[in-house]
Parts: C-alpha cells; structure tokens; sequence
C-alpha cells in the first residue's frame, strides 16, 4: 500500500516539475497554457490520489477526490477563459520566425 | 513515510515560487492570470499535505475545497472583464 502511494505521488511530483518548467521556458501565453492547463492538472491529480490512497476508506478521502473532480474540471475551465480572452483582445499567438534557428 | 510527506511539501512550495516568477515578469496580463492559477492549485495541494502531516486532514480539505470553488469564480470574473473592457 505504501509503495502504491509512494510511486503514484512521485509519479506526480514529475508532472509538476514538467509543468514548472514548461511555465519558464514557453515562449508565449498560448504555449504556457498547455503547461498549466494538461500537465499542471495530470500532476495535481495524481499526488491528490496518491494522498486519497494514504488515508484509506474515510470521509476525508471522499473528500480529496471530491477536490480533485473539481480541479479536473475547473483547471481547463480557467485555461480555456483566459485564452478567450487574451485572442479576443487582439494578441498574436506565437509563430516561428523565419531565418531564427527553432 | 513523515520524512516523505515533508519533502513533498517543500518540493511544492518551491514549485510555487516558479510560478510566482511568471506572475511577477509576465510580459502579459494573461501570464499573471495564468501564474496566479498556479499559484492557486499549489494552495490547495499545500493544504492538503499540510493536513496529512498534521493528521487532521478533515479540517485542511474544507478549506481547500473552499480555495478550489473561489479560485474558479476570481479567475473567471477577471478573464470576463479583461474580455469586455477590450484591448489592455
């Protein structure tokens, strides 16, 4: 049982660093997005499962995966409403230059 | 397992200052929106944490459900009035 708790929260604990790194490096708003919106949730979702796992069968439990339903849904529905946002107010989305190496 | 929780929390608090990176150097307004979602999910997550190191997680998971339903209406409310207000 430890090791199952153990593996799933590290396994989201590199989620999250993946995100991190994604969240400095991406060159632009629409980019950064796809670190926040699909990386960022995966890794949320694993460690909170992870801690649901380490709790056993109780309300508290119930509870962690009742907040992790809730960040699945929402963290692509605050993704998706910012980006609206930001290409209704006119801003370019990111293209690769030419004559620039990658 | 006391030792690993530990880790974990400090692994994620400083995860929450990359973010707080963006939130402070975005060139964007929509950066900021974004690094202070971030900030947020890391919130919740040390909240969590916090209460399964304390074993009283059936008081931490309230708040963080509460964090978590808040998070989405500020977020929203802000992307819907930069949308409406037009160009920033």
């Amino acid at each position: 049982m430890s090791i199952v708790v153990i593996l799933l929260i590290l396994s989201g604990l590199f989620f999250l660093v993946g995100a991190a790194i994604g969240m400095v490096r991406l060159p632009d708003v629409f980019t950064r997005a796809h670190a926040l919106g699909l990386t960022d949730t995966l890794g949320l979702t694993l460690v909170l499962f992870g801690v649901a796992c380490y709790q056993g069968f109780t309300l508290s439990a119930v509870k962690t995966v009742l907040i992790l339903v809730l960040l699945c849904l929402f963290n692509p529905v605050i993704t998706h409403v910012g980006l609206r946002a930001a290409l209704r107010t006119g801003l370019q989305p990111w293209t690769h230059e030419e004559g620039e190496g990658a | 397992m006391q030792i690993f929780f530990v880790a974990v929390l400090l692994t994620t608090v400083a995860l929450a200052l990359v973010y707080l990176f963006r939130m402070v150097f975005g060139p964007t307004l929509f950066d900021r929106l974004l690094g202070l979602n971030g900030i947020s999910n890391k919130a919740i997550l040390i909240l969590v944490l916090i209460g399964t190191l304390y074993e009283r997680l059936d008081v931490f998971v309230d708040i963080s459900v509460g964090y978590a339903l808040l998070n989405l209406v500020g977020a929203v409310a802000v992307a819907k009035y930069l949308e409406m207000k037009g160009m920033p």
